[in-house]
């Protein structure tokens, strides 16, 4: 047992941390900092300055243009990208349909989507979740009928993320009505400028537009964008879904956070002094920041035991990640609504074009806690997460 | 970056979860409680004779050059088996004094019987107003020529009712709650002026209040600087309050093992209560606060290596907060998740339950560290 970094990955913690420096427009870090949308051109230049680096899809294998580091370099590269913060690779793309493809894709596919996906050619979108299919996801019904060499695909997705923006989805359907719900399922691909897609957005409690509601009406898909084998869908979004697992906890997101709540709260007064010097204020932090520092362990345990005995076997603390990730997120964009007080109110009608430069920055504070709530449901509820603990490592 | 034992630690880990599990079992433990001071004799030389409380002493000093990994294993199985013996107070505590500020003369003076299993040690610091502040100390230790002579009352000693040594802490000048002006003394528990009142504890250890009435102690018995001891003083209790994180750690695995085989087989309305989704989220709740305690318990033993003293007290007292909550929470559900067999005696549930909500009013509990923390700016 050694629990200290090495000489070589301090030195790495520094190569990312100056690249982030050189590197990150700064008019697209202070967005991230003050809780802004970025427009689509802010995101899309940033990851091609990371892909140009070679660094845009890090934990890919060598030959699709990944790097080859060490889980604990990932970690490291991660929790720098976080808390610098720059913008985080479009998971989409990159965590999830990339690695589907690259591992149960045909080469003709790896060809011709994975560089696309690298240099976020093509934006992609998720097409998992429907209106009936939340937690409960194997239910879903969207269609999708072979006729000739074509796909018919008619239903609706729910939830897509930024799918105003996206070229392309990657979307479970359902090719099989009679087998079990599980089996029937297919992971096809599809161009969003496909006649018959329509995108409809959402308007969110915070008052942005980042999801979506999708709806397919006889879109037709060529036979061969489906990867892998009919009927195997739900296996493949049950591999992706697993490829998730360390990033989820967002270590390094909360620990920007922190450090903006110091800021802010040596700058706030209440009752004449700065808030930070408040003693229930600051327990509360120290209690949230120690909280944070067992989950940083915790995730850096995962870390370890994967790049020693493979991902193959996840650790069981692993499951730990989403739950209290999730909680610390949110116990952040708390305390900043409580740091601000009073000024949480001013409602500003954030668009995701950024537009917005000449309002206060307090005003993204109350949205930015109202939209972290989503971080208890996406990518399986805590609920679902408890449920996961009691079976797979309780075995109840 | 490596959390796996290495092939040493496995074998230690390996030999010491061997033993506890010949020898304690939980009719066992019952049999050594009611021996003399509260623990065996017997189980303690077994200890011995595995090196293990020679562990963290260096070889120099006839140990086996133990670090804090090795502590850490040690005090989580210890924990496991909820062990009775004076390990924590000998080994950790005592040892850690001797380690850090003995002369070659009091190391070779009282090393030898720690790691023989033939001596035991204990820790008199805690006094009737002090609470958790290590510097609060109204105790006196008078200069008398080459001696000094210590007066004052002493509470919940550890191990006081059997220690052969005890390590006093005492004022050499100042008021109460100066920080300089404070001193380490090891005092003969069967020196003239020392009064033990000893009782069980509500864990099941024993403990004694112990006055200190004009006892005379020559120069032999001062450990560092007798008046300006307060950095030792913290330096052996934060090791302590590492101890007592893998420790609970113990506590809470076994506590979650136990509970989650019990509502395995408790059956009710024909089926198993594990079955029922509210119970599979409690414990599903319990695991995670034992995982988050259980990284903060490695972060502590890292953290007692940091070379600057206040970083070092920071991240323990951060680890002693994480440790508080989890095991407050892993400790009453367990309980909970027994239901009326959780609240017998006959039970093992219950006795972890105790020895956890000791250990969290041990050295500081939750708020006292918390504020520690927030105090010092957080961590990060």
């Amino acid at each position: 047992m050694d629990l200290a970094f090495t000489k070589e990955e301090q030195a790495f913690r520094d190569e990312v941390r100056q690249f982030f420096r050189d590197n990150v427009p700064p008019d697209t870090r202070r967005k991230l900092v003050e809780g802004r949308h970025l427009s689509k051109e802010e995101m899309v230049t940033w990851w091609r300055i990371l892909n140009k680096k070679g660094w845009g899809v890090s934990h890919w294998p060598k030959e699709y243009g990944g790097t080859g580091w060490t889980s604990v370099q990932h970690y490291i590269f991660n929790e720098e990208l976080q808390s610098y913060p720059a913008p985080q690779p479009l998971a989409f793309g990159v965590s999830m349909v990339g690695p589907v493809i690259y591992t149960f894709g045909n080469e003709e596919q790896k060809k011709k989507y994975l560089p696309r996906i690298a240099n976020v050619d093509d934006w992609w979108c998720q097409g998992f979740s429907e209106p009936g299919s939340g937690s409960d996801l194997a239910s879903l019904k969207t269609k999708a009928e072979r006729r000739g060499d074509k796909w018919i695909i008619n239903g609706q997705k729910t939830w897509t993320t930024l799918a105003q923006h996206a070229d392309m989805i990657f979307c479970l359907c359902r090719t099989d009505n009679n087998a079990k719900k599980q089996m029937g399922i297919s992971f096809i691909v599809f161009s969003m400028k496909s006649k018959g897609v329509t995108v409809r957005p959402i308007q969110t409690i915070d008052g942005g537009r980042e999801v979506n509601e999708v709806f397919f009406d006889d879109v037709e898909v060529p036979y061969e964008n489906l990867i892998g084998e009919e009927n195997k869908g739900w296996d493949y979004a049950k591999f992706l879904l697993g490829n998730e697992r360390t990033g989820i906890a967002r270590v390094g997101v909360s620990k920007e956070r922190i450090r903006r709540i110091k800021d802010l709260a040596s700058k706030v007064e209440s009752a004449g002094k700065p808030i930070i010097q408040d003693p229930a204020f600051r327990e509360k932090l120290a209690a949230c920041e120690i909280e944070l520092k067992a989950l940083e362990l915790t995730q850096l345990r995962v870390v370890a035991d994967e790049g020693k005995h493979g991902k193959g076997k996840p650790n069981p603390a692993s499951s730990v990640l989403k739950i209290k990730g999730s909680e610390i997120q949110q116990t952040t964009t708390e305390l900043l609504m409580e740091v601000i007080g009073p000024f949480a109110a001013p409602y500003d009608v954030h668009g995701d074009d950024g537009s917005n430069e000449a309002m206060d920055w307090t005003a993204q504070i109350a949205p930015s806690y109202f939209n972290n709530r989503k971080v208890s449901i996406y990518g399986g509820s805590n609920e679902i997460q408890r449920n996961i603990i009691a079976k797979a490592v309780l075995g109840l | 970056m490596d959390f796996d034992l290495n092939e040493e630690q496995r074998l230690l880990k390996e030999s010491i979860d061997g033993l506890l599990t010949d020898s304690y079992d939980f009719e066992q433990r019952k049999k050594y409680m009611a021996e003399k001071g509260g623990w065996s004799k017997t189980v303690w030389l077994k200890l011995a004779e595995q090196g293990l409380l020679g562990l963290p002493f260096s070889e120099a000093d006839g140990g086996f050059g133990g670090g804090g990994v090795e502590t850490m294993i040690v005090m989580e199985a210890l924990g496991k088996a909820l062990v009775l013996e004076p390990y924590l107070a000998t080994v950790v505590i005592g040892g850690g004094f001797l380690r850090h500020a003995g002369t070659d003369a009091q190391k070779a003076a009282h090393v030898p019987g720690i790691i023989d299993g033939s001596k035991t040690l204990a820790f008199a610091q805690l006094e009737k107003n002090s609470r958790y502040d290590l510097f609060d100390v109204t105790t006196t230790a008078k200069k008398k020529g080459d001696s000094y002579v210590i007066d004052g009352e002493k509470f919940v000693v550890l191990n006081g009712e059997n220690a052969d040594t005890l390590v006093v802490t005492a004022r050499t000048k100042g008021d109460r709650r100066d920080k300089s002006g404070i001193g380490v003394f090891l005092v003969p528990a069967n020196a003239k002026g020392v009064a033990k009142k000893s009782y069980p504890t509500q864990d099941g250890l024993h403990a004694a209040d112990i006055t200190f009435t004009g006892v005379e102690v020559g120069p032999e018995a001062v450990l560092g600087n007798p008046e300006d001891s307060l950095a030792l003083i913290e330096r052996v209790v934060d090791e302590a309050r590492v101890a007592l994180c893998a420790e609970a750690v113990g506590l809470m695995d076994e506590s979650l093992k136990t509970t989650v085989e019990y509502i395995k087989t408790r059956k009710q309305f024909g089926v198993a209560i594990g079955s029922f989704q509210s119970l599979q989220h409690r414990a599903s709740d319990m695991f995670v606060a034992t995982e988050q305690a259980r990284s903060m318990s490695m972060f502590a033993t890292m953290a007692n290596d940091f070379e600057d003293a206040k970083e070092r007290s920071n991240a323990i007292a951060a680890a002693k907060v994480q440790i508080g909550k989890s095991l407050k929470f892993v400790g009453q559900q367990s309980i909970q998740l027994h239901g009326g067999i959780g609240m017998t005696m006959e039970a093992r549930i219950g006795h972890y339950f105790k020895r956890l909500t000791m250990i969290e009013n041990t050295f500081g509990d939750t708020d006292y560290h918390q504020r520690r923390v927030a105090d010092a700016g957080g961590l990060i």
